[in-house]
């Protein structure tokens, strides 16, 4: 179960996270904690999972080049090539989903010649097609997710 | 088809410092009770630049969000689904803002078909803490924007291979997560 100070860490500082020298210190003061108690619960989280870290969000295709892409493979291939899609640093998103395109991941790199390598390697290796859905236009003001804890 | 930034937009120009700081909180800010200084006596600057520079790459819009970026799954939201349209490209923009107001939407993206497997061109993605959940959220979303007449398919995750942070810079590979492009 997740604590009050938890929950309040995780829902509460998903965007404007005080910049400031001592953020911790800061954020603690709204929350009538100390600073070590915010430093130990955001360890305790980021151990758990909950939180993948403190930090920034960049705009997508901003600093480097991002595609969405996709796969049709067999059930009985789908973990190898899973396993071949993910084994890429350029991979930091691989998901199974409900459909015939059923291998769904998000490849970024520092320049298009390098992610168009990517694909292109991934689709010679396992031998399916890789579709790139490239963004195109964004329409989400990205300010987190409200969680509802109830 | 061409993976540069289609976006329209021209992308900032960021120095080597800026490179060389986002790189350095790829993985993320130190907890510790002075990150910024920590940053930035890896980095050879002062703790009022770092801040300052954190600031304007808020500003410019090369950080969308800053702060703690919580996995969803993890926290009981367990069902995600990525829910693609057919839009008229006409009415694409205007439906995706009316969508991308709803607060279980974490991302509202126009991205091209692959006709003809592929007639889809409209993407959001729900989180839900059930099935259930999600589709009662798509149903309020699909109503309030007027939708009914769309095709549209509901693509739930199964498994997930791999989740972390984009990894932008070589040098230090982040562990993770984030929106992804």
């Amino acid at each position: 179960m997740l604590s009050d100070l938890e929950r309040r860490l995780l829902n509460d500082y998903q965007h404007g996270f005080p910049l400031s020298p001592t953020p911790y210190a800061d954020i603690a003061r709204g929350l009538g904690v100390s600073e070590a108690e915010v430093l130990a619960a955001l360890t305790r989280l980021k151990q758990q999972g909950a939180v993948s870290r403190v930090g920034a969000v960049l705009r997508p295709n901003t600093v480097g080049v991002s595609t969405l892409a996709a796969m049709a493979v067999p059930n009985a291939e789908l973990e190898t090539v899973a396993a071949l899609v993910s084994s890429y640093p350029e991979v930091n998103h691989n998901y199974e989903r409900e459909h015939t395109l059923n291998l769904w991941f998000v490849a970024t790199a520092p320049d298009s010649v390098r992610l168009q390598q990517v694909l292109n390697e991934i689709s010679t290796r396992s031998g399916y097609a890789v579709l790139p859905f490239p963004l195109l236009d964004d329409y989400h003001i990205d300010l987190g997710f409200d969680l509802k804890w109830t | 088809m061409s993976l540069a930034p289609q976006t329209g937009r021209t992308p900032p120009l960021l120095d080597e410092t800026d490179r060389r700081l986002l790189a350095a909180i790829q993985s993320g800010l130190p907890l510790v009770s002075r990150p910024y200084a920590e940053l930035g006596a890896r980095l050879g600057l002062s703790e009022v630049e770092v801040m300052a520079r954190l600031q304007q790459l808020q500003t410019r819009g090369v950080i969308s969000r800053f702060g703690v970026v919580v996995r969803h799954h993890e926290v009981g939201y367990g069902a995600n689904a990525m829910v693609v349209w057919d839009v008229p490209d006409e009415q694409v923009r205007e439906l995706g803002r009316c969508l991308a107001e709803f607060d279980f939407i974490t991302l509202c993206y126009r991205r091209p078909r692959h006709l003809p497997q592929w007639r889809y061109n409209l993407y959001c993605m729900i989180h839900g803490k059930t099935r259930e959940d999600v589709l009662s959220n798509l149903e309020w979303m699909v109503n309030r924007c007027g939708l009914q007449g769309l095709s549209h398919e509901v693509l739930f995750s199964r498994r997930r291979f791999k989740q972390r942070g984009a990894a932008y810079f070589d040098e230090t590979p982040a562990a993770g997560s984030a929106g992804g492009g």
